[in-house]
C-alpha cells in the first residue's frame, strides 16, 4: 500500500496522545493508592492532559488532508454499524472531550466525593471521569488497530497484532513522553513512570517482532491464477490497460526502491525500541530531562518510519493485476 | 432477487479497447459526474476509468497463448466495499444488485477501495471522490431509449458480442445460460465477495486421436484387397458351404 503521511501522522500522533493520558492516569491511580507520593500540585495533571489533547487535535487535523472531501467528513460517523473506520470517527472526539473533561476537574480543583467503596476508598469525580476516558482509550486503540486488521484481502494487516501493536506503541510512546514531562516538572513519579516506559517498550518490540515475524511467511491466497481464472503457472503481464499509470498504480505502491524499503525496516527497529531504551535508561540513572524528552523524540520519529513500513509492507490482492509497475 | 451483471468471454475478446472507450465515453457525462483526465494529449496519460482491458501472455514462447482480459467492478453479492464505507456513500442496491457510490456523500477516504481485491474502484484525481462503474444504472432503465439499447454501453459497443448483460439470478437468463453451459467463473473465490460479473473461459476445439485410429481397423478396401481370388482348384463357393 501507499503510505499516506496523513494517516501516519494521525495514528501515530493520537497514539501518543492515548499513551500520554493512560500513563497521567494510572500515575494518579498509584498515588491514590498511596504507593506513590501524589503530585504536589494538580498542574501537572492539567499541563499533561493539555499535551495529550494537543497531540490527539493535531491528529485530528492530520486525518483530514486524507480525505478528498474534507468538508463532508461529519458524514463519516453515520456507519457505525458496520463500519471500524465509523467508530473510530466517534470514540476519538468523546475521548477528546473525557480527556479534556479531566484535565478541567484538577484545573478547576472540583472534585467532590461520589461515593466510598469499602469504608476507606472515597472515589472522587476526577477518579471515576479518568476511569470513563481510560476505557473510551482502549476502544480507540481497538478501533484503530480493526480499521486495519478488518480487511483480509491484506493479510499482512489481517491479524490480532495489528491492534495489540498499535496499542502497545501508542502506549510505549505516551509513557516515555510522560517520563520526560515528569522529568522536567521534577515530579516525584519520574522513575515510575520510566521504568513503565521500558517496560511497555521492550513489550512493544516483542509485539512489532511478532507480526514482523508473521508476515515473513506469509502465503498470498490470490496468485494469477484465481486473479485471471487461468490455470498456468507462468502468466506475464503484457498491457495494464493504461500508458501513464492510474489510481490502482498509485495507491496500492508504496514505489520505494527494495533497499529503502528495507533500510526503513531496520531504522524503525533501531529508533522505536533499543536507542530509546538506552536514552531512558541513561535520562534516568542521569537525572536528565532533555536526554528523557529527547528519548521520546526519537521513538517519536521512529513511529513514524514504523508506520510507513506497516503501509508498505501490505501486498493488496490488486497487486496482481499490475504487474509491470 | 435480480443480481445485474456482466458475462464476459475470454474465448471471444480480441481485446479492442471498445467497451472501454464506450464506458468511458458514455459515463464522463453520467450522473455521478465526469470522469476526468490528467494530461490526456501528454507523455504520461492518466485519468478516471470504469473499465480497463489488460493484457497477459499465458505460458513459455513459443508455447503462448495472449489473454486479452476486460475488468471492471464484478458488484459482488457480498461486496466488501460495503461495509467498511465509513459514511454509507457505498452502498448494494437491493431492488437489482448493483453496486454503487452515492457522489454526494463519499468523503474520499479511500477506504473502500483497500477493501475490493480487484482493484475496481478508482478516485477521481479533480471531483476527489470514489468512482466505480455502475452497470450504467442511468441507461439500462431509460425508457426513452428503444428497449435494445438499455444495456451497459460497454455491452453494446463490443464488435464481437464477448460481452453479456443479464439477471444471473434468472436461471433461463442469456447470462445465466452462459455461465451454466459454458463454464463460467468468478475472479478470487478466495475471498468470499461472490462476485457477480462471471467470465467464459478460453476454449479451444480439438479433438483426442489414438494411434490405432489413424488407421481403420474394418477397411473394406483392405479385406478386398487381401482376399485374393480363388484358384480354378479351390472348391467353389457351394462346394465350401453346402456339404
Amino acid at each position: 500500500m501507499h503510505p499516506a503521511f496523513s494517516i501516519i501522522f494521525l495514528t501515530t500522533l493520537i497514539g501518543a496522545g492515548q499513551g500520554l493520558f493512560l500513563a497521567l492516569y494510572t500515575g494518579q491511580l498509584y498515588s491514590v493508592f498511596k504507593l506513590l507520593p501524589a503530585e504536589s500540585s494538580g498542574q501537572f495533571y492539567v499541563l499533561g492532559s493539555l499535551i495529550s489533547l494537543a497531540l490527539l487535535v493535531a491528529g485530528l487535523g492530520s486525518s483530514f488532508f486524507h480525505l478528498g472531501r474534507p468538508e463532508r467528513a461529519w458524514r463519516s460517523a453515520a456507519r457505525w454499524r458496520t463500519s471500524w473506520m465509523s467508530r473510530e470517527v466517534i470514540v476519538l472526539p468523546v475521548f477528546m472531550a473525557s480527556v479534556a473533561a479531566w484535565g478541567l476537574l484538577h484545573f478547576t480543583g472540583w472534585n467532590p466525593v461520589l461515593f466510598t467503596l469499602g469504608d476507606s476508598f472515597p472515589v472522587d469525580l476526577s477518579l471515576l471521569a479518568g476511569a470513563v476516558a481510560t476505557v473510551l482509550c482502549f476502544a480507540l486503540f481497538l478501533c484503530t488497530g480493526m480499521i486495519y486488521a478488518c480487511i483480509k484481502m491484506l493479510q499482512e494487516w489481517a491479524t490480532p497484532w495489528t491492534v495489540i501493536n498499535y496499542t502497545l506503541l501508542g502506549w510505549a510512546s505516551g509513557f516515555t513522553l510522560v517520563t520526560g514531562f515528569a522529568a522536567y516538572q521534577e515530579s516525584a513519579q519520574t522513575g515510575f513512570f520510566g521504568a513503565w516506559a521500558i517496560i511497555l517498550t521492550v513489550l512493544a518490540l516483542i509485539g512489532r517482532s511478532a507480526s514482523l515475524v508473521r508476515n515473513a511467511s506469509l502465503q498470498p491466497k490470490s496468485t494469477m491464477e484465481t486473479a485471471i481464472g487461468v490455470r498456468h503457472s507462468r502468466i506475464e503481464q503484457k498491457a495494464q490497460g493504461a500508458m501513464g499509470g492510474s489510481f490502482n498504480t498509485r495507491e496500492y505502491f508504496h514505489g520505494a526502491s527494495q533497499r529503502k524499503y528495507k533500510n526503513i525496516k531496520w531504522l524503525f527497529l533501531l529508533l522505536v525500541f533499543p536507542v530509546p531504551l538506552v536514552m531512558l535508561a541513561g535520562g534516568l540513572v542521569a537525572a536528565s530531562p532533555a536526554l528523557l524528552v529527547l528519548a521520546f523524540l526519537v521513538q517519536y520519529a521512529g513511529l513514524v518510519l514504523e508506520r510507513w513500513f506497516f503501509f508498505a509492507q501490505a501486498n493488496h490482492p490488486q497487486n496482481l493485476y499490475y504487474q509491470t509497475v | 432477487m435480480t443480481q445485474l451483471a456482466l458475462v464476459i468471454d475470454l474465448n471471444v475478446c480480441v481485446g479492442c479497447h471498445a467497451c472501454v472507450t464506450s464506458c468511458k465515453e458514455w459515463n464522463t457525462s453520467g450522473t455521478a459526474g465526469y470522469l476526468s483526465d490528467m494530461n490526456p494529449y501528454g507523455a504520461d496519460p492518466v485519468g478516471t476509468f470504469f473499465n480497463r482491458v489488460q493484457s497477459f501472455e499465458v505460458g513459455q514462447f513459443p508455447d503462448t497463448e495472449t489473454v486479452h482480459f476486460p475488468k471492471s467492478c464484478l458488484h459482488c453479492e457480498d461486496p466488501p466495499c460495503v461495509p467498511v464505507c465509513p459514511t454509507g456513500a457505498s452502498y448494494k442496491r437491493e431492488s437489482d444488485g448493483i453496486v454503487l457510490v452515492d457522489s454526494d456523500k463519499c468523503i474520499g477516504c479511500n477506504y473502500c477501495s483497500w477493501a475490493c481485491p480487484y482493484g475496481a474502484r478508482e478516485l477521481d484525481a479533480h471531483q476527489k471522490i470514489m468512482k466505480k462503474c455502475t452497470l450504467c444504472v442511468d441507461r439500462i432503465y431509460d425508457e426513452s431509449l428503444p428497449e435494445s439499447e438499455r444495456k451497459p454501453a460497454c455491452v453494446l459497443a463490443c464488435p464481437a458480442e464477448a460481452r453479456l448483460f443479464g439477471d444471473v439470478n434468472d436461471p433461463d437468463s442469456e447470462v445465466a445460460v452462459a455461465i451454466r453451459e459454458s463454464g463460467g467463473y468468478q475472479l478470487m473465490p478466495e475471498w468470499g465477495t461472490k462476485p457477480a460479473n462471471h467470465y467464459l473461459p478460453r476454449q479451444k476445439v480439438s479433438i483426442t486421436i489414438h494411434e490405432d485410429e489413424l488407421e481403420r481397423a474394418d477397411n473394406p478396401l483392405r479385406k478386398e484387397r487381401r482376399k485374393p481370388m480363388p484358384d480354378d482348384s479351390e472348391p467353389t463357393l457351394d462346394e465350401t458351404t453346402s456339404w
